[in-house]
This record gives C-alpha cells, structure tokens and sequence, in this order.
C-alpha cells in the first residue's frame, strides 16, 4: 500500500513537478519518472489482464457446463427400438377365451415377447442363451404390448409389426456409449448377444427412432422405461399452487407496506423480516416444513400442496421485494391525481396504481416461480423424494419434481442414467429459459419508465 | 361431500351473495332511480355481502380442515384394544400408518388385522360425521353471513368503507405471514433443537470432535451409541466455503471491475446477462456437474500428478459452488463500483494516476462497505448451500486441513439425517434440527452484519 502511495505521488510531483520541493536535478527526476512509468503502465496492463481473465472465466464456465450437459443428454431424445413380429397368442393370454379384461391384464405378456424373439432366432437354443436373448429386450416392451392388447382386445389372434423397446445396454451400444463387436472388451454384453444385435441392426429392425417414453412416462428401475412426465406433472401442480398462493399475498404484503403503512417500529420489524428470510438458506425452510405442516398439521408426506406451501414461504421475499420496486415506481402524482378526484385510498390503489405496477410485479413472481421450480433442498425435507412410478394426478398425491428426479437418477448405478440425468436436467433448463424469457418480454413490452 | 366440492359450493354461494346484496341495494332506494341516495356504489353492499358470507366460512373451513385428522387419530387411537394402545410410539405410530392405508384404500381390509380393520371403520366413519358436520356448518355459516349483511342494507350504510376496512386488514395479514414464517422457522428449529440438546449435551454437540449420528434402533442393539460432536461438520462447512470464496472473491471482484470500468459498453450489455445465467442455473445441475464432470476430473488430474484425490473430494464441490457464487459477487461489486461517483475518479486521474491505480486507491476504498457486505452475503449463502455438496462432497465426518480429502457439511448431514423414513423423537432425526438451528443463526448473524455494515459505511455522495 505505501509503495503504491508512493507512486501515486511520484505521479503527482511529475505532473505538478514544483522545483522547490525536490531536491534532486530535473534530468534525475525524469529518469526516475520514466523509469516508475514503465513499472506503472506494465502494472496497468496485468491489472487489465486479470480482469478479463476474470470474465473469460466465467463465460468459459457457462459455455462449458452447458456443452457437457448437451453433450451428455442430447442422445436422450432418441432410444433403440426393436422391429418384432408379435404373434398375440390366444393360448397365453386368454387361455379359458373369456376375454375378462382383468385375465387379459394379468396373462404373461413376456412370454409372447420371448416367443417373438424366438421367431426372428430360430436357431438359438438351451435355456441360458433364449435368457440371454431376452435379455436384448426390455421389460417394458411387455407393459407396452399388454397396454395395447387391453385397450382393443380384438387385437388377440392378430398378428402385428410392433417396435419394442429395447434394454438400456442395446440403447448404450446404439448411441456409441458401450464396445463395439470385435473390440475384445468384454462389457456387459456377451459376444453372443454382439451378435445378434449386428444381424439385426443388418435386418433394419433395430433402430434409433424418438423417445416417446422419455415424455410419457414416469420414474421407473429400468433407465430405458424411466420418463420425466411424472416429475413435470409434480413440478406443475406444486408451482401452480405456489403461484396461487405466493402471488395475491406477496402483492398484497407489498401493497400494505409501500401503500398504506406508516412507518414505525412495528413496520420496520416486518421489513427487516423480510430482508432476511430473502437470505435464509432453503434448507432451513424444509425444516419449517417438516415440522410445521408436516410434524403440527399431519398434511400427507411428498405430496405437492406441501411442497407448495413450503416454496410459498421461499419465494415471498422475492416477490415482496420486486413488488414493492415496482410500486415504488409508480410516480407520486397519479396518487395525486386519484385522491384529488376523490378517490378513497383504496380506489386509488386498485383503480389506479395497481394496474401501473402489474407488469413489475409479474416480472418479480415469474423470476420467483423460476427459483422455486429450480429449488431442491427444502422439497428433500418434506420427502418428495421418493421412489413414484405412477404419474401425479391431484395436489395430495405422492409426487416428485424435476429437479429432485434429477437428483434421483445422478445417485443411480445404471450408465444409462446419466443420459437420463442430463435430459431431465435439458427439460428443466427449457422451462427457466422460457419462464425468464417470458419474464424479459413482459419487462420490456409493458413496463413504463416515467 | 369432499372438501373440494365444499369449496366449489362455497364459491357458487358467495356469487349468489354478491347478487342479492348489490339487488338489495338497488331495492332499498327503490330501483336505478334513487341510486344516489345511496352511501356507496352497489357493487361494494355486494361485496360486502360475498365477503361476509366467504370469509368467517373459509375460515372455519381451513381450521377444521386443518385439524380434522390429527383429532381423529387421537379418537381412533383411544378406541384402539389395550394391547395396541401400550405398544411404544414407534409401533404405534406403524399400527395407525397401516389404519390410514386401509382408510385410502392402499391397503385391502381383508388384508388387515382385525384390530386395525375395526379402527380403520371406526375412522371413516368419524370422517363422514366430520365431513357432514363441516358441510352443513360452513354452509350455515355463509348464509347466515350473507343474510346479516343484507338485513343491514339501508341506503346511508356505509358499505365502501366497510369493504375497505376489511381489504386493509387482509393487506396487513398478508404482510404478518413473513413475520409468521421467521416465527415458524425459530419455532420449529428451536423446539426441536432444544429437545436434542435434552438429550444431547450441547457442549458434546458443539465442541465434540467424533460425529456418526446412528443410534441404536431396539434397546438391546450393540455398539451403536451414536455420537453428536459437530466439529467435523463445521469444519468441512468452513472448507469448502472458503475454497468457494477463494475462487469467488477474485473472479467475481475483477470480473465486475473490468465490466464496470474497462469493458466496452457493447461487451458489457452482452456479457453481463451471460454471466446471470450462473445466477439462474438450479444447485442441482451444478451439483450434478460436480459429482460427475468435476470430481471425476480432478481424480484423474490428480493421479496423474501422483496426488491421492478423493473422487467425493472437498475440492470439487468448493470449485463448483465458488462458480456459482460468482455472479452474486460481481453483481453486487458492480453495483457498488458504479455507484462511486464519477467525480472521485476524475480527481485521481487529474494526480496522474493510471486507471489501475485510480480503480486500486480511490474506487476501491470507496466501494469496500459494500463489497465487504456483499461478500459476507455470499459466505452466508455458501454455506447454506445444499445440493452441490450433497451431491459432491462426501458423508464420512472427516476432520482434516487436505482439500482431496472428502469431508462433510452441515447441510450433508441435515439432509441424510431427515431423507427417508424416520421417527420424530430419535436423537438422530433431532440432530437435524439442532443442525438448523445452528445454520439458522450464522446465517442470520451473517446477514445482520452484512447490512449493518452496508448501512453505517456507506459514503453518502451528493
């Protein structure tokens, strides 16, 4: 510090240079300046660097995360199908021909599976290797086949060309992710099953084609039947309860203290409340909710209304906070105005500054249900963290969200999750882009400056 | 019939409501032409009546919503054979779980005990009483408010203000709900905090050097004692949120001075909005970048430098969260940055300074309350953190100084303590909230501290 001080004044006396003070010739103090100059300009430029430094840092980091995301989760999209001939044996699934739709759902669908793969295989043999061949397909294909057979039961008899899915470890191979034939690399598929998955992939019945179940379906053991729409359904009924209920109490908090308060100890505490449950971490309201609605009220665990009611109590100082911004912009003389026609304080707030400040006001609640979809931490405290196959259909049913099923599938063994991990986290990055999107538009479109 | 068609009934009254006030209105002045006499507009004496009517209902509603179940189950409960009644909470908490599954329909009756298949009739049939009760109750309750209000009617009643007294109290309610939820948040940290500590010394707990938190499930279990001291957690917060704040602090700071003060205006409206989306971007995606990109990564960088990196390592989950801070750093920073006027600059550039030196010796200065705020801000966010460390740092309790190491966080733990199933009066599920309690309060005295020094340091320039 006291040497850069000391430049600072070497500066000034070069510039000022009053010969009085120094005691030195005027050729000495030039070269002394000329020399400190290089020091100084060499320091200016490493300063410059830094900061630049600084912010490639950063653009790099964003490129980069977001490239790895891409990377590893755009092959999501598509899935390995395979081309079966399905013979929809009446002998195996309605053996007693009473076509009772709960026989026909319960009927051992795998079976009519194992017998289609036997018909493309005529030749495998012995029991470990028709297990092996099985094993290309994956379970889900049955559920899928029983789906159809239940819902037009005509089918039974029939004889049809399906596109079944395939097992996670065909899926790898397919995208590249697993050794290839020939390789030596052991791997989880045997040089057997190699094999057969070339002379199909050369009889065109096995192929990428879009993933439907990524996008229908909902959590599941199994990487290749396991799908996001269960987690965007949960994350759907908790953020539109949480706007429901967030949205009229923020604006009205906001109206109170910006509109109608005076201010004294009493609105200062609320402020500073307020202030500071902005910075509380998240956890700490998962606490609140654990056991406040949880442990006080016994509201049922993993269901979105709690989950709704804990990110309501998260996301109010944001919105608070931006709805008083955007009243406080509003300028005093429409007030003026209002009041002088003889509006009541209330007609003048709801006639008239209210739909001024409407904009703002959903700008700030967008950016809060953006934080609260992208939230975690609290929701693992209340248990929407659990293992739900069935996709949620009310505000009480056990759910997950998104992020918390991309929480889920990254503690998974399978490799095929991490493809799943990274698509989950795609579509929940698609929804913040179109929420902050959305968000930018409203600010620009109708925000007035004054 | 269901809370939900309740609700639906109690919305169709309230519009009925609105109707027969705002008519009664007119009636009373005897039709359009003798609206002026009246006091207020006819629309408020039928919001009057629509909100006298919804209002005292809604609220017996919520309440008894709220708790209908917890009463039930205490009824239930009482009812239950002796032998049940004398089991320990535990299984007694199970026996009334397995209750309310054959109430939902999750579990067949035929499939239950037969104690449990009584209690379970006895509850949904308590329940229908409940539901009737409530139905004709809240049903009661907003036509006798419907038609008080508009027994009341007369053309000089003052229905405006009376709306508007009502609208107002609901303005300062909703601003009480903070306040409620900063009760509510000490409330349930501290009672149950307390209850650990009743069990837990808090001496053991503060300054003990050994945390592993399983505790024995039956009496007679061996060996599993469970230990409470939380140093370990602590210290494994203070690690990674310093590494976060070493890499935070300089990038943050620099980035906002070179956008402040060198960066072209064109370069700063593009990169500035590009640095917020780290701000945007959920904890879990870092936490997964973390755990998968970056641990890995730095393992194999590691061995080949001959170093012995955890893959669950305090340096990984450190890096990544410092990344995340860093938007809240240089956005703060920046603010601070610009708001030193321009004037000061000028001064020092008219001395000869460089901008270096200007920007070191006089904006800096300047700026530092601020900047000094904002960057406790961002260590109280750090270690708050949840998902990045859950996901990246590791569960072993390590007390140690080697960043390759895993070590774990406050957060790590009040998270595995509380994910799954668990009883409420174990002295593990109680950790928990003593752990809250303590990140509750650092993180509030963080904030505190932040803003008093904000607000006392500023230079006030005119």
């Amino acid at each position: 510090m006291s040497e850069r001080t000391q430049d600072l004044s070497s500066a000034a006396a070069a510039t000022a240079a009053p010969p009085a003070v120094s005691r030195r010739s005027p050729q000495e103090t030039r070269a002394r300046v000329a020399k400190s100059l290089r020091r100084r300009y060499w320091a200016e430029q490493r300063f410059r660097l830094y900061g630049m430094l600084a912010v490639f840092v950063g653009i790099a980091f964003v490129v980069f995360l977001f490239a790895t995301i891409f990377m590893k989760g755009a092959s999501v999209f598509r899935q390995s199908y395979v081309k079966l001939d399905v013979f929809y044996d009446p002998a195996i699934i309605d053996p007693a021909g009473t076509r009772k739709p709960n026989d026909i759902r319960d009927a051992d669908y795998q079976a009519i599976v194992r017998a289609a793969l036997k018909e493309r295989f005529p030749q495998v043999e012995g029991r470990k290797n028709v297990r092996d061949l099985g094993r290309l397909v994956s379970s889900g294909a049955a559920f899928d086949l029983r789906d159809r057979v239940v819902s037009n039961p005509s089918l039974i008899g029939e004889r049809e060309t399906q596109w079944v899915l395939a097992s996670d470890d065909v899926d790898l191979l397919m995208k590249n992710k697993l050794p290839h034939a020939g390789s030596g690399d052991g791997g989880p598929l045997s040089a057997q099953q190699l094999e057969w998955i070339t002379a199909l992939e050369k009889a065109d019945a096995l192929e990428l084609r879009f993933n439907k179940t990524f996008f229908t379906h909902g959590d599941s053991r199994e990487p290749e039947q396991a799908g996001v729409w269960g987690a965007v359904m949960g994350s759907a009924f908790t953020l539109v309860l949480t706007l429901v209920l967030s949205f009229p109490i923020g604006v009205a908090a906001a109206i109170y203290l910006e509109e109608f308060a005076h201010k004294n100890r009493w609105t200062d505490l609320i402020e500073v409340n307020i202030n500071n449950l902005a910075a509380v971490p998240s956890i700490v309201f998962g606490l609140l909710g654990l056991a406040v609605f949880i442990g006080f009220f016994g509201l049922p665990r993993s269901a979105p209304l709690v989950g709704a009611l804990v990110l309501t109590l998260l996301t109010l100082p944001t919105i608070i906070i931006a709805s008083r911004a955007a009243l406080k912009s509003v300028p005093p003389s429409i007030r003026d105005a209002a009041l002088a026609m003889g509006a009541s304080q209330v007609q003048m707030v709801v006639h008239h500054v209210l739909p001024l400040a409407m904009p703002g006001m959903l700008t700030g609640t967008i950016i809060g249900m953006a934080r609260a979809l992208g939230e975690t931490a609290p929701l693992l405290m209340i248990g929407m963290v659990a293992f739900i196959v069935d996709v949620p259909k009310g505000f009480t049913d056990p759910a997950t969200v998104l992020p918390v099923q991309v929480f889920l599938w990254s503690d998974s063994p399978e490799r095929a999750f991490v493809e799943r991990t990274s698509g989950a986290i795609i579509v929940l990055l698609a929804f913040l882009v179109i929420m902050n999107a959305a968000a930018v538009v409203l600010r620009n479109r109708f925000e007035k400056r004054w | 019939m269901t809370p939900a068609a309740l609700l639906v009934a109690l919305v169709g009254l309230t519009l009925v409501a609105y109707a027969v006030g705002k008519q009664r209105a007119r009636a009373v002045v005897g039709g359009l032409r003798g609206i002026r006499n009246l006091h207020s507009l006819p629309s408020y004496y039928g919001a009057l009546t629509a909100l006298w009517c919804a209002v005292p209902a809604l609220l017996v509603l919520a309440l008894w919503l709220a708790f209908q179940d917890s009463i039930i189950s205490a009824i239930v409960t009482k009812h239950l054979p002796p032998h049940v009644q004398q089991l320990p909470p535990a299984e007694l908490g199970l026996a009334l779980n397995d209750v309310r599954n054959v109430v939902a329909g999750n579990v067949s009756p035929a499939a239950a005990r037969p104690e449990i298949r009584a209690a379970a009739a006895e509850f949904q049939q308590l329940r229908s009483t409940a539901r009737l009760a409530l139905t004709v109750l809240v049903i009661t309750m907003g036509v006798v408010g419907m038609l008080i209000v508009r027994s009341r009617i007369s053309a000089p009643f003052r229905a405006r203000n009376a709306v508007e007294r009502l609208i107002k109290w609901a303005l300062i309610g909703s601003s009480l709900i903070a306040v409620l939820t900063t009760v509510g948040i000490i409330a349930s940290v501290a009672v149950e905090g307390l209850r650990f500590f009743g069990k837990v010394p808090w001496y053991e707990f503060l300054f003990g050097l050994h945390w592993s938190p399983q505790t024995a499930i039956r009496p007679d279990q061996v060996g599993s004692s469970g230990a409470f001291g939380a140093i370990p957690l602590f210290w494994g917060t203070l690690m990674i949120s310093g590494i976060a704040m070493l890499i935070a602090v300089p990038i943050g700071l620099f980035s906002a001075i070179y956008l402040a003060e060198y960066a072209h205006r064109r370069f700063r409206a593009w990169t500035k909005p590009f640095l917020e989306i780290l701000a945007g971007i959920p904890t879990v995606v870092y936490g997964f970048f973390a755990a998968l990109t970056v641990g890995p990564a730095l393992r194999t960088w590691g061995e080949a430098l001959g170093l012995n990196v955890a893959s669950e390592s305090a340096l990984a989950a450190g890096l990544v969260m410092g990344i995340m801070i860093v938007p809240f750093v240089s956005s703060l920073a920046d603010d601070m940055i610009t708001a030193v006027p321009q004037s000061l600059r000028d001064g020092a550039y008219a001395l000869g300074a460089t901008k270096s030196e200007t920007i070191k010796q006089v904006v800096m200065p300047a700026a530092l309350p601020g900047i000094v705020g904002g960057v406790l801000l961002a260590i109280s966010r750090a270690i708050g953190e949840t998902m990045i460390v859950v996901m990246a740092a590791g569960l072993a309790a390590n007390l140690t100084a080697n960043p390759f190491e895993a070590v774990t966080t406050v957060t790590v733990q009040i998270v595995t303590l509380l994910v799954g199933d668990q009883e409420f009066d174990s002295p593990k599920t109680l950790a928990a909230f003593a752990l809250g309690l303590v990140l509750f309060l650092v993180t509030l005295g963080l904030n505190v501290l932040a803003l008093h020094i904000v607000k006392k340091y500023r230079e006030q320039y005119e």
